[in-house]
């Protein structure tokens, strides 16, 4: 499973989530030793794949790491055009795009916290209502995306490089970030779909929450980076 | 694959049991999830890749045999030198060594059966040969003339297909990633009882330091390349002058990782080095916790010290200087593991078998490759050697003579281990001997020709340099006879070798305590850690 997941995902999502699930079971010194020695067999080590999770979150937030670098130097070298550009983004829907993204963290640490009290159906919904909010999310910003296009702004667009080289940059960088945050939305979504999957054929039970207590790490990320993204591009102006 | 040892056969043979033997058939390895075979795996490829990037590097020491054109134009040359640059860094020295030792050594360093997720190991390994395969892709659509490093403008305006190789670096950027994830989870979770940090042997150290340096320095080229990508698809911006955009940021973001990424291909090999030392001594490492501590410092100093690849790029004093001083300080964590080999060296009882002239060859060829990087990292003098063949000569010596030739050290030294069968060793020190003379014929004359004003990536030069490219080329001939008298050596043995005893270099680390080839499960107890990886107080007391 994990390499059609990763298949599919430039950034290798699917498979750190999905092999973080099933680990082997080597000789731990701590704890979780059965007695037994199967090696190269997934085995349920949750405190392994929590590791394993958090080692990937690392390299997303690298990832962003380096794309906020760029702001920050474009930031300082183009102050008042970035704030130019920046008065141009529609701050109520950037704004409801943070509460709805906030919200949906929420209804994922619910469903967690629901599933491990053993209430599945519940913790379903929750994951149901963290979906409507991505695609709610989604949605919001295509309109802006539209918009925007609309308006004729977009990378190489020619309305675009007639403006300020602060400007061409500012709203580069704004497709750039925003969307590749918008692909994270989207891959998050198929692993609470995946997470939803598994669930309901009981593979994620009470005892064993790992994989959706990794799935709401990867979609808190998802929701973090956002809350950086919004002030950064929305309220700066 | 969940199917338990020798209930498959009944012939007792002693092949039927080991990891090798246990399944049959091209797909038992492509869905293999041991760790072993996954380490069989990277080696048959990285060799594949070694080998036709070594050709790639003989067409280039043939161009410059003499002054003029001999067999390609510029053009031609440069998509040469790009190919063979790629090829070495992403496809060989930095996965050579973690990705071949370290997946088959690691768990058995530390007492494991395998790494912590072994299905993600395997598909590691597909991500490499995707991108292996991207990489070479590039080659039937023409080649790519950018050089490894992709500089923009360049990179974002040529007409050569620059999308399959940047897209092949980034995919291999993940297996990088995915590897350095599980060997860290690994080491955490999975260590013996009672092996505690500082009862792991310094391989284990070294790759557990290099692994970090993977998770956190490799994002950040991923996005980087990805960048040019879409510099290229949507015209951006980002690094282009005309639309705001500063191409110099963009040598900045690559040289955040790749700086570090040097350190990934030679931390691996210092560790190789610390393993070998000890045992052909006879002796216990000399300031073991410093060695283990000087690999974390490496990787802590080494990701501050980036911007001495662009001392001439445009970059305020203050900040040159700063980045100057850092770089001498990494020579301080490189000194300490040398001077600790040389301690441990002191009135040992040496045995001078091939995997130990490996490791003193390290010593020498990457003192030269380390000292001569001091001579760069002195802003003074790097503007005078800057782009010229003095630097081409410096990193193949630390890269090379550095990590490529302790890959080959840990390839003689842990082969009776992996497959069985001990080589010959008086070839094995022929062969040695012709790399090593090789070697320094190659490259040695090209510090001179950099001192002497030739610059690097030119495929024509002014007569004036020719004795120095003369010396060079005819190096690169002995050294490739070398090599191949090495592999050509290591294939005999592999298919006709003796059968290698347990234990046949006397090592105290975990490996030599499970049998020649290793059974699938090597360890059915807790193995017995109590002995120590360079313990050899029993044996002087014997004497």
């Amino acid at each position: 499973m994990s390499e059609s997941i990763a298949g599919n995902d430039p950034a290798g999502n699917g498979a750190a989530l999905s092999a973080a699930g099933e680990v082997s079971h080597g000789m731990q010194g701590q704890k979780n030793h059965e007695g037994h020695h199967g090696g190269h067999e997934e085995h349920y080590d949750p405190v392994a794949g929590k590791i394993g999770m958090w080692l990937f979150l690392f390299t997303e937030v690298l990832l962003f790491g380096a794309l906020f670098i760029v702001f920050a130097v474009y930031l300082f070298e183009f102050t008042w055009q970035f704030r130019q550009g920046s008065s141009e983004l529609n701050i109520p829907m950037g704004a409801t795009n943070t509460l709805i993204l906030l919200t949906s963290s929420l209804t994922m640490a619910l469903s967690i916290a629901l599933l491990e009290r053993g209430r599945k159906a519940l913790a379903t919904k929750m994951l149901n209502a963290t979906l409507a909010f991505a695609g709610a999310f989604l949605v919001i910003k295509a309109f802006e995306w539209g918009a925007k296009f609309e308006h004729h702004i977009y990378p190489g667009s020619e309305h675009l490089l007639e403006k300020t080289k602060g400007e061409i940059v500012f709203f580069g960088l704004y497709f750039v970030m925003t969307g590749l945050h918008a692909l994270h939305v989207i891959i998050g979504m198929g692993v609470i779909l995946f997470a939803k999957r598994k669930m309901a054929r009981g593979e994620i039970n009470p005892e064993r929450v790992l994989f959706l207590e990794n799935t709401g790490l990867y979609w808190h990320l998802v929701d973090l980076v956002w809350i950086y993204l919004f002030p950064l591009f929305y309220l700066i102006g | 694959m969940g199917q338990p040892i020798g209930a498959s056969s009944a012939i007792a043979s002693p092949e039927t049991s080991d990891y090798f033997h246990a399944k049959k058939g091209i797909l038992s390895w492509l869905t293999t999830t041991d760790h072993k075979r996954i380490g069989i795996l990277y080696l048959g490829s990285i060799l594949f890749f070694f080998l036709f990037a070594v050709g790639l590097g003989v067409m280039i020491r043939l161009e410059l045999f003499s002054p003029g054109e001999q067999f390609v134009d510029s053009q031609g040359y440069n998509r040469i030198l790009t190919l063979h640059g790629i090829t070495m860094i992403f496809l060989f020295i930095i996965p050579s060594v973690p990705a071949v030792f370290g997946n088959f050594f690691l768990p058995i360093l530390i007492g494991a059966n395998d790494v912590v997720f072994p299905r993600l190991n395997l598909a590691s390994w597909y991500f490499y040969i995707f991108g292996g395969l991207l990489a070479l892709g590039s080659v039937s659509l023409g080649g790519v003339d950018t050089g490894w490093t992709f500089y923009v403008p360049y990179s974002s305006d040529t007409a050569d297909n620059v999308y399959l190789p940047v897209f092949a670096a980034f995919i291999l950027g993940w297996s990088s990633i995915l590897t350095g994830l599980n060997f860290i989870a690994t080491v955490h979770r999975l260590r013996a009882p009672k092996m505690t940090w500082f009862k792991m042997p310094l391989f284990v150290w070294s790759l557990y330091a290099t692994s970090w340096i993977q998770i956190l320095a490799t994002p950040v080229v991923g996005i980087t390349l990805l960048l040019i990508l879409l510099e290229r698809v949507l015209g951006v911006g980002i690094f282009d002058p005309a639309k705001g955009g500063d191409p110099i940021l963009y040598q900045h973001l690559f040289w955040i990782y790749s700086h570090p990424a040097v350190y990934i291909m030679v931390l691996p090999a210092m560790g190789v080095v610390s393993e070998i030392i000890p045992v052909f001594c006879r002796k216990t490492i000399f300031g073991y916790k410093f060695i283990a501590l000087s690999s974390l410092a490496i990787a802590g100093l080494g990701s501050l010290v980036w911007a001495h690849h662009m001392f001439t790029s445009g970059m305020a004093d203050t900040a040159r200087v700063i980045f100057s001083l850092l770089t001498f300080l990494v020579a301080i964590p490189s000194g300490v593991k040398v001077f600790n080999w040389l301690a441990t060296m002191y009135k040992g009882s040496i045995k001078l078998d091939t995997p130990f002239l490996f490791a003193l060859a390290f010593i020498f060829l990457f003192s030269v490759g380390g000292f001569t990087g001091l001579i760069q990292g002195a802003l003074s003098t790097d503007i005078h050697i800057h782009d010229t063949a003095f630097i081409v000569a410096h990193f193949h010596y630390t890269m090379f003579g550095g990590g490529g030739l302790m890959f080959l050290a840990a390839l003689h030294y842990w082969f009776p281990k992996m497959f069985g069968r001990m080589y010959k060793k008086a070839v094995a020190k022929v062969a040695f001997l012709f790399f090593f003379v090789g070697f320094n014929c190659l490259y040695f004359p090209l510090f001179l020709a950099g001192m002497a004003g030739m610059p690097r990536r030119y495929a024509d030069y002014p007569v004036e340099y020719t004795v120095y490219h003369r010396f060079s080329t005819v190096g690169s001939w002995i050294m490739v006879t070398g090599i191949l008298l090495m592999l050509g050596n290591l294939v005999y043995a592999f298919f006709k070798g003796r059968r290698a005893e347990k234990n046949p270099w006397g090592g105290a680390t975990l490996e030599w305590t499970v049998p020649s080839p290793p059974p699938t499960h090597q360890f059915a107890t807790d193995p017995d850690v109590s002995r120590g990886p360079y313990d050899y107080s029993d044996e002087v007391k014997d004497e």
